[in-house]
Parts: structure tokens; C-alpha cells; sequence
């Protein structure tokens, strides 16, 4: 199959359906940024309010699980970049196993952050009405445990829909789809895990450092 | 025929009447309706939809008008009128005017308007409607089952804490609110990648300008909305306590992520009414836009300021003074914006060859709800007067001129004008015409004296009132009766006109829009050929085509 | 002038020092907006009149705005809202910035009824007694979800937020009484929730306030059990008590028809219930009515009353329904009942309200 049979019927070509297709993705990234923006703000608000609380709070997270896991999502983040160089020179093989790489990470950060959960539950550091620690008694503490709930579990939701696109991606390379220099797919899943992983890399010095 | 000005091959000169292989019947069956991938049939059946959700908001909006005909009970329950004023709102932004212009007439006239053949992602506009049906069937759910009664605004603490069916309410909205990004974001992608050889941005008709500010606003502020309802659901189901005050909670913040996203919402509403009208003066004037270029980025300036006025609906929330000053003058800015419009189009007629239509009745109608709509709301953001008025009838009043006024006078206005473009059939003048008065006149009466019920000092959401009140809640509710039977005779004379309407041919108005010219309705593919621009929109200086074989009277 | 134009906009009357202010600008405002609505008619009108189509295949010129136009388009509104702006900022800034020698009183919003309380005594429900000229701050909260604090006649307004506090002021300019409607929608008694700031004589208002004071010293703490003097007889006590419970916003004493139905003549009368049965209103039913209001509803009424199960005192139900029992028409009351606690304001004249 020629790269030029993947054009629909009201583009002019290929390069202008892929640029679209990319200008598409981009904008959709914006609104997956707004839509955390949302809680960003919420956090600002109440970090603001109860600034000593939310530092004694996070003193409850375990900084250790919150670096592995950033160290565990960038790295999946190479393995993705990695599947679409393999994809673009034809290797449609290669890139499926390297996208089982990727899924292989995430599958990591899901397992240490339903620990980190657990652990939450078993202390009582839970959001709003739940919240049962004895240790925190200040008003920010069941805040802080909402928030952080809150954004870990849409973050983990994207995870989990990242995960879910990638798998297809991952079979579809595997069968030989995208070796025949029509590679966009593959490369708009990537860049929705890079925006997965960047969310990230915001969550973790929030929640965990500060 | 003038081929060498135009752009597109026109419709030829031998062009059947009506076009005998349209996009109407490419296909039968519902099947082709339902999966079909044609912004057209998309566009048909976002209309269908949008008209029944119009009626279900008119339908609660005649019951609130009912209830308030005396200032006692009179024929509901406070719980029930609570419920209602709630419905009609959540119907009448969510399910009608947010997706009414966009989904049906940008659909249709986006793609025509750059000489595409569809928008950029044809089953992202499909899953778009899906999306709006389905956000409607959570909605309507909620409604069987009690519906909300929080108001559209959702305020908290009293939305988390209100016994009524408010999470569907909001997962409706959450839904419709991913349909909206949708529908911008292939917008946004069609203009930038799907504009014919020859449609540089400077010659892109006005509608598509406004369109495409509208879409970056749905792109940008709709997300926010959805994560800010999401919460409000999850407060009201589980008790996280994000906005309670009594779990150091700040409902206070509810109401800024709220109006971040619902006063550019307003703007959602209006900048595709003005992208209606920009057309629709244009072709009854037959003249080119005054200031194209101001007219193009006032609505991107519109789109921009908008995101930095939210705080004057919380004036008396116990905001700062400092920001109250801030967001007022802001707000001031986006009036001055809207003046450029009105002005433009004002001096647009100068030199013209004006006709009076049914549609230019409707821009009239629309030139004068916007301009006391826009006044009256730059009077609210100068913020001493707010304090008397906040939460009045007031500004029910102001916002009905100034998105439902000016929605309504549009969307009436477009499916007038374009009418026979998507049906190949005429409406009846004379007829739409009466109805035009009538729905122009029973707006004022609703809602003037409204404004001054608010003067008067009636709260907005009193089920019962003061009696000294009566007679102007009276007069407003004459007016709503008018407006039914103004709608309910256009409802009628359309549907007749879909069968037994006079053939229009492709271009019955004599307008040099980029969309007429086509043929009507137009084919599934658009154009015959693929279209290439040579001049600007509505460039009246040759005589447009078709002008002379068809008489729209 | 002032008075025409507040007439022709359904103004109320300018109850405050500062709404006259207000509504100065409202004229400005309203008056240039009219102009410039009526000048871009006419100008429209002119063109419409001028510029005619004449056949259908007229063509136009192609017509360019000189940069001039669009500068004038955006200058000239841009100055006439930024006088506005200048006007109404400053005065909105004077509007929120109580006085340093005002009164204080507290505000709080409840569903469905206003509390004020003095520092230093008393409290009270739906009604509040300021002295005219001068200047009064009130400090806003509420105790369930937002309401707002509306009156008027004075062009004020603040929104009462749970969790925090928040304040305005206000200076009455005479006697007389004004009405406070809640504005922001709190559920279903939210168009009920109205109270009364009655506006007295200075010199009046320090003698009422003294003598509310020495009475009720021994209610300072303000817990529900000792709320009402002990002093005074007992269906009194039931009278004040239905005052703070917030029961006149539903129930008449006069015979009228409200959202509930009346209390006059109530005890031992027999009530239609929607069932078809009737009841006879004795002590048990009353009391049944106060805790479940639900089970027997009567007929014609919607089920709209709260519970107080668990929020009034033994005794002070004791003392509402011996209140009940004293709104007879054939009964002599040691003084008629006339509502809530409304006593006539000295210098007052009711005929000339609105």
C-alpha cells in the first residue's frame, strides 16, 4: 500500500491530512491541559490557605515512590519516542516491542501508586469526609488529601487511556500497519503519553517536594 | 456568466433549479443518516435536535412565565418552579444555544464558506453529535427523574447539598461540554488546513472569522467548565469537600472556575450570532463589510478579553475591591469590541443597495437587542450600579437581549437566509415576515419590563413575589405568549415549505457569499469542481450571479 | 428631575445617603445609552431610506474605511465607558468602605430567615431597628448556603457566604421601614426569606435599644432554653419564639391565607386533611404538625414545612402552642396580635410607603 491510499477523500494530499491530523492533536492537548488547570487552580487556592498544612501533609507521601515513578514514566516516555523512530525506517516489529516497553512502565507506575493508595487508606489520609488520621488534625489536611486524590486520579485515568492507545498502536505496528511511511498514529499516541508524562512532572514537585 | 471573476466555477448558467443529486438524497435510509460522515447531513440533523431542545426550553420558559402571572402560587409547587427555571436554563445554554449557530449552520457553511470538501475530522463530527445526544439522554434522565434545583450556575454550597437529581445534570453538561471542544477543535483544524487554493485568511468571509474565535474559546474554556462540574458531582455524591466550608472548602472558588469558563461561554453564544449577521448585512445591503479587518479581529479581541472579565459576576461576593476594578474595566474593553461590530455593520449600508427581508427584519431586531443588551451589561460592569442590580431581574433581563436576543434574531436570520441553500426551497416572504414582527415585538414586551422589575428591585428565582410587582410580571408574561405563537408559525410555514416550497435555485438572494455558489441543495462533494478564489466575500462591484433568473419575492 | 427619571425606571425610593448617587450615574448612564441606540437608528433608518435597492442586479462600490472611521468607532464609546468607569469605581470603593465611627451589626443568613444580632445584645429574626443618619455596618455570614443580603430602597446588596464574613454599610436617611429581599437563590423558601430594617429616631432607637437590653440581660448567651424573658406570659414567650423560628414567614395570625395555613382560630378547629379525613386541631396535632409536619397535611397546602424535631426545647413548644391557643377572635388578648414583633415606628407614617 502507497502512503497516498491513506488520504481521505477531501484532502489534496498527504502532508496537508498529516498536518492537520497533528494540528488536531495538538489542540487537544491544550484542552487535557485546561482541564487539569482546573485543579491546578484549586491547589494554588488552598496551598495558598493553609500553606503550612499542605507542607505537613505532603510529608505523608513517600518522596520514594514519587521519584521512582518519574523516573519509571520519563523513562517510558524515551521508549515511546523510540517506537516511532523504529516506525518511521519500517521496523514495524521493533516499535511494537518497544511500545511493550512503554506499556510494561506504566504498568509500574499503576502497581507503585495503588501501593501509595493502599497506604494512604491504611493511615486514614483520605479526602473531605474520610479523612480519619490522628497525626494531621488542622483543617488543609483533609484538603490536601482531596487534592491530591483528585489530580493522582485523573492523572491515572489518562494513564490508563494512554495505556489503552498504546496497546492498540502496539498491535497494529506489530502487524505491519504503519510500514509503509503512513507513521501518524503512531506518533499522536506518543505525543498524548509525553503530555501524560509532563502532567506529571508538575504533579510530583507539588504534591511530594513542596 | 462571468467566469473570470469568480471563483468557483458558480453554478453554471444551465444549473438545474433544484439540484436534483443533493446531499439529501445521495443515500436512503436511517442508517445513511445515522453513520454518515456529510458536515451537511451532520448539520440537518444537529437542527433537528436543537430545535426540539429549544422548544423543551421554551416549553419550561412558558411554565415559569405561567407561575409568575400572580404573586402567590398559582399553578406549581415552589420545589417544581425551582426545578423549572433550573431546566430551562441548563436546556436553553447547554443543549441549544452553545450548539445551535456552531452545530448547524458552521457544520453546513465552514466547509462550503473555504471551498473544502468536508471539516478536517468527518467522524470526529459525527462522534461530536453522538456525543451532544447522549450528554441530551443524561440530561433528560436527570429530568424524569426529579431534575435539578440549583439554578444553571450550580452554586455551591446549595448544589452539593440539594436533595434533587443533580449529578446527571452535570454529567449531562460534562458530556455536552466534550461535544462543544469537538466541534471547535474541527474547526479550528478545517481553517487552518482546508482552505482552497486562492482563500488567503484576509479574503476568509466574516462567519468563518467569528466561527473560528468561537472555537478557540470552546477549546480553551470548555475544559475547565468540565473539570469544575466534575467536581461538584463528586462533592455532591461522595462529600470530598472541595468548595464545602465546613471542610475548609471555598465555595467561593466554585464561582471563579465557574464564570472563567461561563462568561466566555457568552461568548460562545454571541460570536456566532455576529458571524450570522456579518453575512446577513452583507447580503441585504449587497455591499462589502465597512472594516473587514476590524469586524475579523474585533471577534478575536472578543475571544481574548472574554477570559479576563469573569469577576464582575461576583462583585458582591465579597471580592476586592482592587479586583473589582480590575475585572470591571476589562469588561468595559469587550464592550468596545462589540461597538466596532455594530458600527461596522451600521456603515455598511452606506452606499448599498439595501432590500428588507425577513432575514434583514431579523438583523434589525438583532442590531437592537445587542446594542441595549451590550449597553445595559457595560452600565453592570460599572460597578456601583451592579450592586443594586446583582441577582435582579435585571440581569435576567440584560442576558436575555444579549445572548438570547441576539441568538435567536441569528439563528432565525440564518435559517431564513440560507434556507433555500440547504433545502433548494423558498420560505414564504409575507409570512415570515409576520412572524418576524411578532417574535421582535413579544421580546421586548418579556423583557422590558423585566429590566425594570430589576429597577424595581425583584430578585432573580422568586417563586413568589411582592405584590407591587404584579402588573410588570404581568406584561412579560403577554410577551412570552406572543413569542410562542410567533415560533409556532414559523415552525409551521418551514415544515411546509421542506415539501411545497417554491424552487429556489442556487442563488435566489443575488449574494456573492462564497457559499452560494453552489448549487442548492449542493451535492455531497460541495462543488462540481474544485473551487479556486480570486476575489474577497461579497464583493458586490459585478453583478452577482443568478440575480437575474431567479426573483426571491 | 431626580424624581421623574426614578418614577419612569421603577427606581424605589432613595432610602440611603449614597443611592442617590447611585442612581445619578444610572440616569448618565441610561440617558447616553439611549441617545447612542437612537442615533444609530436614525442613522441606519437614513441609510435604509437613501440607499434603496433599486433593481436586482444593482451593483456597489467597493467601500474601504479610512483608519479615521475605526478610530472614532472605538474612541468615542471607549470614552463615554471609561467616564462611567470613572464615575461608578470610586463610588463603588465608597460603597464598600464603612465609616470608622459605624455601628456594627451582624448578619446571618439562614434557609429561610435573616438573624441580626447587636454586640452586646439583643439578637433578632427578620427584623432589624437602625437609627436614621447614621451610618450602620453589617457583617455578613450565613449558616447553611449563600444568600444575599438585599435592600432596595438603599441600592445595597452583599452576599452572605458560609465560612467567612463579609461587610457593607449603609446610612438610612429618615424613619421608616425597608424591605430586605434575599437575592441569591437558596431553595425553596428563598423568595420567603424577607425581613424588615425598621429606621428609627436616633434619639427613639437609644431608648428602644436600652430597654432591650435591661430586659433581656439574662439572655445574653443566647442558648435556646432562656431565648425569652420568663418574665412575661407564657403564650408571649410563644409569640416572640414563633417570631425567631421563623414561623411568620408561613403562618398568618390574622386569618390570611399563606404558604401555611393561618393561625387564627386554629386550636380546636376542624382541618380538611388531603386525604379526604379531617383533624381536630388540639395540643397533639399541633405539636405532631411541629415535628412531622408531613404526616397530616391539610388540604389545599403543599408539604413544604422543615421538621423541628429535635430543635425546639420542650417548653418552648409548650409555649407556641399555647400561643396558637391565644389567637382566638372571640378571645381577649392581653394585646392584639399583629404579626411578627412590628411595633409602630415614632415618626413613621404608613400610609406614605411606597
Amino acid at each position: 500500500m502507497q502512503p497516498e491510499s491513506y488520504v481521505a477523500h477531501h484532502y489534496p494530499n498527504l502532508r496537508q491530512q498529516e498536518h492537520a491530523a497533528r494540528l488536531g492533536m495538538w489542540l487537544f492537548l491544550a484542552t487535557e491541559i485546561l482541564l487539569f488547570a482546573g485543579l491546578f487552580t484549586g491547589y494554588s487556592v488552598y496551598r495558598f490557605l493553609y500553606a503550612e498544612t499542605f507542607a505537613q501533609a505532603s510529608e505523608h507521601l513517600s518522596v520514594a515512590a514519587g521519584t521512582i515513578n518519574t523516573v519509571v514514566l520519563i523513562t517510558s516516555s524515551l521508549s515511546v519516542a523510540l517506537a516511532h523512530h523504529l516506525v518511521q525506517h519500517g521496523r514495524g516489529k521493533a516499535a511494537a516491542l518497544s511500545l511493550l516497553v512503554t506499556l510494561g512502565f506504566a504498568l509500574v507506575f499503576l502497581a507503585i501508586k495503588a501501593w501509595e493508595w493502599t497506604h494512604d487508606f491504611h493511615e486514614g489520609l483520605l479526602p473531605g469526609r474520610f479523612f480519619t488520621n490522628a497525626e494531621l488534625t488542622s483543617t488543609g489536611a483533609p484538603m490536601f488529601f482531596t487534592v491530591y486524590f483528585l489530580m493522582t486520579g485523573l492523572h491515572g485515568l489518562h494513564v490508563v487511556i494512554g495505556m489503552t492507545v498504546l496497546a492498540i498502536l502496539m498491535v497494529l505496528c506489530w502487524r505491519g500497519a504503519y510500514d509503509h511511511g503512513y507513521t501518524t498514529p503512531v506518533e499522536l499516541g506518543g505525543m498524548y503519553w509525553h503530555l501524560v508524562d509532563l502532567i506529571w512532572i508538575f504533579l510530583y514537585p507539588l504534591l511530594y517536594l513542596i | 456568466m462571468s467566469q473570470s471573476l469568480a471563483t468557483t466555477p458558480p453554478a453554471p448558467a444551465d444549473a438545474p433549479a433544484y439540484n436534483p443529486r443533493n446531499y439529501l438524497n445521495a443515500e436512503a435510509g436511517i442508517a445513511s443518516w445515522l453513520l454518515t460522515r456529510d458536515h451537511k447531513r451532520i448539520a440537518v440533523m444537529y437542527l433537528v435536535v436543537t430545535t426540539l431542545s429549544f422548544a423543551l426550553g421554551g416549553f419550561y420558559a412558558m411554565l415559569i412565565r405561567i407561575e409568575l402571572l400572580t404573586p402567590g402560587p398559582t399553578i406549581m409547587s415552589a420545589m417544581s418552579y425551582n426545578r423549572m427555571f433550573t431546566l430551562h436554563g441548563v436546556v436553553m445554554i447547554f443543549l441549544f444555544m452553545i450548539p445551535a449557530i456552531p452545530g448547524v449552520f458552521g457544520n453546513f457553511f465552514l466547509p462550503l464558506m473555504l471551498g473544502a470538501r468536508d471539516v478536517a475530522f468527518p467522524r470526529l463530527n459525527l462522534l461530536s453529535l453522538y456525543l451532544y445526544a447522549i450528554g441530551a439522554a443524561i440530561a433528560v434522565y436527570g429530568m424524569i427523574h426529579g431534575g435539578a434545583d440549583t439554578g444553571w450556575t450550580f452554586y455551591t454550597p446549595y448544589s452539593t447539598t440539594t436533595v434533587t437529581k443533580v449529578v446527571p445534570i452535570l454529567l449531562g453538561a460534562f458530556v455536552l461540554g466534550f461535544s462543544s471542544i469537538l466541534t471547535g477543535l474541527n474547526f479550528i483544524v478545517t481553517t487552518h488546513t482546508l482552505r482552497a487554493p486562492g482563500m488567503s485568511w484576509m479574503r476568509m468571509p466574516l462567519f468563518v472569522w467569528s466561527i473560528y474565535a468561537t472555537s478557540v474559546i470552546q477549546i480553551l474554556a470548555t475544559p475547565v467548565l468540565g473539570i469544575t462540574l466534575l467536581l461538584v458531582a463528586f462533592e455532591h455524591a461522595f462529600g470530598w469537600g472541595i468548595f464545602d466550608p465546613a471542610r475548609g472548602g471555598d465555595p467561593i472558588l466554585f464561582q471563579h472556575l465557574f464564570w472563567f469558563y461561563s462568561h466566555p461561554a457568552v461568548y460562545i453564544m454571541v460570536l456566532p450570532a455576529m458571524a450570522v449577521m456579518s453575512e446577513v448585512i452583507q447580503a441585504s445591503a449587497r455591499k462589502n463589510i465597512f472594516g473587514y479587518k476590524a469586524v475579523a479581529f474585533s471577534s478575536l479581541g472578543i475571544a481574548f478579553v472574554g477570559f479576563f472579565t469573569w469577576g464582575h459576576h461576583l462583585f458582591t461576593s465579597g471580592q476586592s475591591t482592587l479586583d473589582a476594578g480590575i475585572f470591571g474595566v476589562l469588561s468595559m474593553f469587550v464592550g468596545i469590541f462589540t461597538a466596532i461590530k455594530v458600527f461596522n455593520w451600521t456603515a455598511t449600508l452606506y452606499e448599498g443597495a439595501v432590500k428588507f427581508t425577513t432575514w434583514f427584519a431579523y438583523f434589525c431586531g438583532f442590531l437592537f437587542f445587542l446594542v441595549f443588551g451590550g449597553m445595559t451589561g457595560i452600565a453592570l460592569a460599572t460597578v456601583s450600579l451592579d450592586i443594586h442590580w446583582q441577582d435582579t431581574y435585571f440581569v435576567v433581563a440584560h442576558f436575555h437581549f444579549i445572548m438570547v436576543g441576539s441568538v435567536i434574531m441569528a439563528w432565525l436570520a440564518a435559517l431564513h437566509y440560507w434556507w433555500p441553500k440547504m433545502f433548494g426551497r423558498l420560505y414564504p416572504e409575507g409570512w415570515g415576515l409576520v412572524s418576524a414582527v411578532l417574535i421582535i415585538l413579544g421580546f421586548n414586551a418579556t423583557f422590558i419590563p423585566q429590566f425594570l422589575l430589576g429597577n424595581y428591585g425583584m430578585p432573580r428565582r422568586y417563586y413568589s413575589y411582592p405584590e407591587r410587582f404584579w402588573p410588570l410580571n404581568v406584561a412579560s408574561t403577554a410577551g412570552a405568549s406572543l413569542l410562542a405563537f410567533g415560533f409556532t408559525i414559523i415552525l409551521v410555514y418551514l415544515a411546509i415549505s421542506l415539501r411545497w416550497g417554491k424552487v429556489a435555485g442556487p442563488n435566489p438572494w443575488g449574494s456573492r457569499g462564497f457559499e452560494w455558489d453552489t448549487l442548492s441543495p449542493p451535492p455531497t462533494e460541495n462543488f462540481l469542481e474544485n473551487p479556486v478564489y480570486t476575489r474577497g466575500p461579497h464583493d458586490y462591484t459585478e453583478a452577482p450571479e443568478g440575480a437575474e433568473v431567479t426573483h426571491a419575492t | 428631575m431626580n424624581e421623574l427619571m426614578r418614577k419612569l425606571l421603577f427606581l424605589p425610593e432613595q432610602g440611603s445617603a449614597y443611592a442617590t448617587e447611585v442612581d445619578r450615574l444610572h440616569f448618565f448612564v441610561i440617558t447616553v445609552t439611549m441617545v447612542s441606540a437612537v442615533a444609530v437608528a436614525v442613522v441606519a433608518l437614513a441609510f435604509f431610506v437613501k440607499y434603496k435597492r433599486r433593481s436586482e442586479r444593482q451593483t456597489t462600490p467597493h467601500v474601504e474605511p479610512k483608519a479615521i472611521h475605526e478610530v472614532l468607532f472605538i474612541a468615542v464609546p471607549l470614552t463615554f465607558f471609561l467616564l462611567w468607569f470613572a464615575i461608578g469605581f470610586p463610588l463603588f470603593v465608597k460603597l464598600q468602605t464603612p465609616p470608622k465611627d459605624a455601628m456594627d451589626v451582624y448578619v446571618q443568613g439562614k434557609k429561610w430567615m435573616w438573624k441580626f444580632a447587636y454586640p452586646g445584645g439583643p439578637s433578632g429574626v427578620d427584623v432589624l431597628r437602625v437609627p436614621a443618619g447614621r451610618p450602620v455596618r453589617l457583617l455578613i455570614t450565613s449558616r447553611d448556603v449563600i444568600h444575599s443580603f438585599y435592600v432596595p430602597d438603599f441600592r445595597l446588596k452583599q452576599d452572605a457566604v458560609p465560612g467567612r464574613y463579609s461587610q457593607t454599610w449603609f446610612t438610612a436617611s429618615a424613619p421608616g421601614r425597608h424591605q430586605v429581599l434575599c437575592a441569591e437563590y437558596c431553595g425553596i423558601g428563598h423568595s420567603a426569606m424577607l425581613a424588615e430594617i425598621i429606621a428609627m429616631e436616633p434619639a427613639q432607637y437609644d431608648a428602644w435599644l436600652a430597654e432591650t437590653r435591661r430586659s433581656t440581660v439574662a439572655t445574653a448567651q443566647d442558648s435556646p432554653e432562656d431565648r425569652v424573658d420568663p418574665r412575661t406570659s407564657l403564650s408571649e414567650q410563644g409569640r416572640l419564639l414563633s417570631g425567631e423560628y421563623g414561623c411568620f414567614k408561613c403562618h398568618t395570625v390574622d386569618g390570611t391565607r399563606h404558604i401555611g395555613p393561618t393561625w387564627l382560630d386554629l386550636y380546636r378547629k376542624a382541618e380538611p386533611l388531603q386525604d379526604g379525613k379531617s383533624v381536630v386541631a388540639d395540643e397533639a396535632y399541633l405539636t405532631e404538625s411541629m415535628m412531622d409536619p408531613a404526616a397530616k397535611i391539610v388540604a389545599g397546602y403543599q408539604n413544604v414545612m422543615p421538621t423541628y424535631q429535635g430543635r425546639v426545647p420542650g417548653p418552648e413548644i409548650a409555649a407556641i402552642v399555647e400561643f396558637i391557643r391565644s389567637l382566638r377572635t372571640d378571645a381577649v388578648r392581653p394585646e392584639p396580635s399583629k404579626g411578627p414583633v412590628y411595633v409602630p415606628v415614632p415618626g413613621y407614617d404608613p400610609t406614605s410607603a411606597r
